[in-house]
């Protein structure tokens, strides 16, 4: 199959799918079936149908065109010396002949200066929605392996808490619903209609939507799905509008948010200006001329040897909107400075614009507040659009707009990540709300994958998005399980759980084990989490070891973060299924979920332990999409930052001691979490009494809710307030003001005109029209004889009259 | 034969002299016209009136049929016969106006014992 044509197709398809099924819901979902019973039914349906036509689209089409090809970077946890002996692992691959012959000698070929041409991609548009002279406004398509995996991710994930949802959203099937958590004024719970077919319609309303991220072909397209994401999430976060929390998680999520989307909209006006065009990829004619050059291979070109460069229009754009000298980088720097500068700066400024868009929506510091509270909505939402998938779709985006980023950005992207990693790993050891630690849990990962990201460790972070997503979603789902069995998120009313739902609790700690990254170092034995933050504790270590000022934060950070995660994810697994069970009333009420909510737990479990395995290639398939010119080292511009080649984080001599530490941290952090919890050597209250000040601080998430309620909220509400008063009191009373004197005068005006000359004409003109009808009224005796000689000498006057008038009057 | 002064501006005079022509048929369609007039200004029987209006009719009749004649026509292309059409048309007119009217003088006399158009007068203004 030629795949130009069917990838664009299928994958068409597996995106159109759920929009047909959000469209027949909106119209039709109250008549289908008892409360909308099969809405449900249909949805899933739907993103099913879009799972397969996703996995026929990498199975089908795209593994037999561009196959995975075996390299020996991709091996885990290898060995320092580089004998052949070592190598027991190699027959877990198909490897050939040749391949194990270049596997003798792996890692002394790595050069950090070549770099990499752009990965086998298929562009197009679909459509063009405008065109503004050369500017072109379009729905086009971007396919490489990103999108394809991430279709199938998407996609499986999402079909997964579809299935999981019918049972979670069970609820809402009865009639009335009562919402146990909204009491009225009258001290009884809120009783409503089910939603049941309105949930599904916004999962497949998102699905569509996120798989329109996935698919987009340029930044436009992104950002349109960007928003209808954002907005999914709004709705579904507010699920339970009646609930004040609820409703007030709904807009913090969607107003923070805008607060990123501002930053991404100044980013691609910065493209667009200068660059003109948004399209990722380069437009091809039937004959494989590039007709329309992309983003990606404007800023990277050949002759440049695909380093980033700004390109002409970016230069003249910079010297337009800063003047000469921000582009010369000052007078005295141009002298002195040997560095090409022209530019740099605006296309730092469009990779940070970009970036932030990116914040907003993966909750990166400091936009992350949003996420902990989007936890009110129901917790399929939380495992689909809040872990697995749509805040993973800022890293997505890094991810793909990743040729547009400078090393500065880079740097900027590196440092937001580990910030946010530590901060929102700290908070969730004193949360006990499971759904809260799992929502701090899940911002850190986020900043993992941001400073992957910033590291220049493209594969790491994006391994470590798809690896997390499957890990995540889990937990997020066996919490969710959990919290149906107790009917409370609160962590302190729950305990010994495991004996009541073993599959939920094995399944979770499944999960857990992925996210600290077990494994056995040096093998390639491990849980999913284990390659792919190896990969990124690697990357840091490389990183750090080219430029060791930054050391502090790139290269601790992201290890203490994984002793916090290992510390707290234990922490929440052994509060809520080990020990003895701490509200008896709860536990013995709690019971095993239905098989429609664990068959999905134990397929993620699977895809958990096993989608890191270098056997599936998931590894090697994205080294080999790594975007256009970003695998050499690159040097920054405009102040000193070195991107170090990814592959140089597999020399041995980085790799052993990154993955020790990475390994000692989860273990450390495993073993505190194991004495305190566990075997109870601690006692957690004295513990919490010893660090009274640290656990308040943490406890209140570092204050940051309060500081942005005093920096934004406050002076938001008195600008308001302000401008109220300033409404009632002076704009109203000079409205009023100008009202009553124009009152007064049409008062004057009225008696001195209106009432004398208007209504004087018009009632002499009616006075007079009716004296001459009584006048005329008189003729009309009403006597037949008197009629017919007023006919006849009318007739004889008229007929004098003519002949008198043709005779003297008209010339002949 | 006498002299007739002014023999080419009077056509009284060539009327009593001329043999019959248009002029003598418009002459007695004047002469009852003006007969069925006077007859509707002074007679207060209704039926008189009605008389009248038939003399008036027949009055014009005259004239199309005399105007209809094919002496005074040069068209040598039509029938010829549009003045006696449309006679005919006034005569059927006549009847049914007839019947319309004597309709409505009996129920006048219904209602008011008499038909004396002057007591008729309800329509005044």
């Amino acid at each position: 199959m030629d795949p130009q044509s069917t990838l664009p197709f299928l994958l068409m398809l597996a995106w159109l799918t759920p929009l047909a099924s959000f469209v027949a819901i909106v119209l039709f979902g109250k008549y289908m079936g008892p409360h909308g019973k099969f809405g449900g039914y249909l949805a899933t349906l739907a993103i099913v149908t879009s799972a397969v036509l996703s996995f026929t689209a990498l199975f089908g089409v795209w593994l037999p065109n561009y196959p995975i090809k075996e390299t020996h970077h991709v091996e885990h946890g290898e060995p320092a010396s580089a004998g052949g002996a070592a190598h027991d692992h190699a027959d877990e691959h198909t490897v050939t002949e040749d391949a194990r012959a270049e596997d003798a000698d792996p890692h002394h070929h790595v050069d950090p200066t070549i770099n990499n041409e752009a990965p086998a991609y298929i562009s197009g548009n679909w459509y063009t929605l405008g065109q503004f002279g050369d500017l072109k406004l379009t729905i086009g398509y971007y396919i490489d392996a990103l999108t394809v995996g991430m279709f199938c991710m998407v996609t499986l994930i999402a079909s997964c808490v579809h299935f999981y949802a019918i049972g979670y959203m069970h609820d809402e099937l009865h009639e009335p619903f009562v919402d146990h958590e909204v009491t009225l004024s009258n001290g009884e719970h809120l009783h409503r209609k089910g939603r049941f077919y309105r949930f599904f319609q916004y999962l497949s309303l998102f699905c569509f939507s996120m798989l329109g991220i996935v698919i987009a072909g340029n930044i436009a397209m992104v950002f349109c799905f960007w928003e209808l994401v954002g907005i999914t999430s709004y709705f579904l976060i507010g699920f339970y509008i009646e609930r004040k929390s609820a409703s007030t998680a709904a807009n913090k999520a969607f107003i923070v948010n805008r607060v990123g989307d501002f930053g991404m909209l100044i980013g691609m006006m910065a493209l667009w200006s200068s660059i003109g065009t948004f399209n990722f990829g380069d437009i091809k004619n039937t004959e494989g001329q590039v007709v329309e050059a992309g983003v990606f291979s404007q800023l990277r070109t050949a002759e440049n040897d695909y380093h980033i460069v700004p390109p002409q229009g970016m230069i003249e754009e910079e010297i337009r909107d800063f003047g000469e000298s921000a582009s010369a980088g000052g007078e005295e720097l141009a002298d002195t400075e040997p560095k090409n500068r022209a530019g740099q700066w605006l296309l730092f400024i469009a990779g940070v614009g970009i970036f932030c868009g990116c914040v907003g929506k993966s909750a990166q510091f400091p936009l992350h507040v949003w996420l902990p509270d989007a936890m009110e909505g129901p917790t399929p939402v939380s495992a689909l659009v809040h872990s697995a998938t749509m805040v993973a779709a800022g890293v997505y985006l890094v991810g793909r707009c990743y040729p547009i980023f400078t090393p500065e950005a880079l740097l900027v992207i590196a440092y937001i990540g580990s910030i946010t990693a530590i901060i929102a790993a700290t908070i969730a050891i004193t949360a006990t709300d499971i759904k809260r630690v799992l929502a701090y849990s899940t911002v850190s990962q986020l900043g993992y994958m941001m400073l992957a990201l910033g590291l220049g460790g493209w594969v790491a972070g994006i391994f470590h998005l798809i690896t997390h997503a499957f890990f995540k979603g889990l937990l997020f789902m066996c919490s969710g399980s959990v919290i149906h069995a107790v009917h409370t998120n609160d962590m302190t009313y729950m305990g010994g759980l495991r004996k009541k739902m073993p599959i939920t609790a094995y399944t979770m700690l499944i999960g857990c084990l992925a996210i600290i990254g077990a494994g056995i170092p040096f093998t390639n034995i491990g849980f999913s989490g284990y390659f792919s933050k190896d990969a990124i504790i690697e990357q840091a270590w490389n990183y750090a070891d080219k430029s060791p000022q930054h050391s502090l934060f790139l290269k601790w950070f992201p290890v203490v973060g994984a002793a916090v995660t290992a510390f707290y994810m234990f922490r929440l697994w052994y509060m809520t299924f080990a020990g003895k069970p701490r509200d008896h009333h709860r536990f013995d009420h709690a019971h095993e979920s239905p098989r429609v909510m664990t068959t999905p737990l134990i397929v993620l479990s699977i895809f958990a332990i096993a989608i890191g395995w270098p056997i599936f290639g998931v590894y090697d398939m994205l080294d080999q999409t790594r975007p256009l010119g970003t695998l050499a080292t690159a040097q920054g511009e405009l102040w000193d930052v070195v991107v170090p080649n990814e592959l140089l984080s597999h020399e041995p001599n980085l790799k052993q001691p990154a993955a020790i530490a990475a390994i000692t941290a989860a273990g450390t952090g495993l073993l505190l979490s194991t004495i305190i919890y566990l075997w109870g050597f601690l006692n957690p209250a004295e513990l919490k009494q010893s660090f009274k000040p640290l656990h308040t601080f943490l406890w209140n998430k570092w204050y940051f809710d309060e500081l942005y309620h005093y920096i934004f909220v406050k002076p938001a509400l008195w600008i308001g307030g302000f401008a109220a008063w300033f409404d009632r009191g002076i704009i109203d009373s000079i409205i009023h003001g100008a009202a009553a004197i124009c009152r007064g005068i049409s008062k004057v005006v009225d008696f001195l005109f209106d009432q004398t000359v208007v209504d004087g004409t018009v009632n002499t003109f009616a006075s007079g029209t009716w004296g001459l009808g009584l006048w005329l009224r008189r003729l009309q005796t009403g006597n037949l004889r008197q009629y017919v000689m007023f006919i006849v000498v009318g007739t004889v006057l008229l007929f004098v009259a003519i002949t008198f008038v043709q005779s003297y009057l008209v010339p002949t | 034969m006498f002299d007739i002064p002014f023999e080419n501006s009077w056509p009284i005079a060539n009327i009593l002299t001329e043999p019959v022509g248009v002029a003598h048929y418009v002459s007695v369609g004047a002469v009852l016209f003006v007969c069925g007039a006077l007859c509707m200004a002074t007679k207060r029987n209704a039926l008189g009136v009605l008389m009248g209006i038939e003399l008036v009719l027949n009055g014009a009749n005259l004239n199309f049929v005399a105007f209809g004649s094919q002496y005074l026509r040069a068209d040598e292309h039509s029938l010829g016969l549009d003045g006696q059409l449309i006679a005919l048309f006034v005569i059927v007119l006549a009847a049914a106006e007839a019947a319309v009217a004597l309709a409505i003088v009996l129920n006048f006399y219904n209602s008011h014992d008499s038909i004396d158009v002057d007591h008729a007068d309800q329509l005044s203004g």
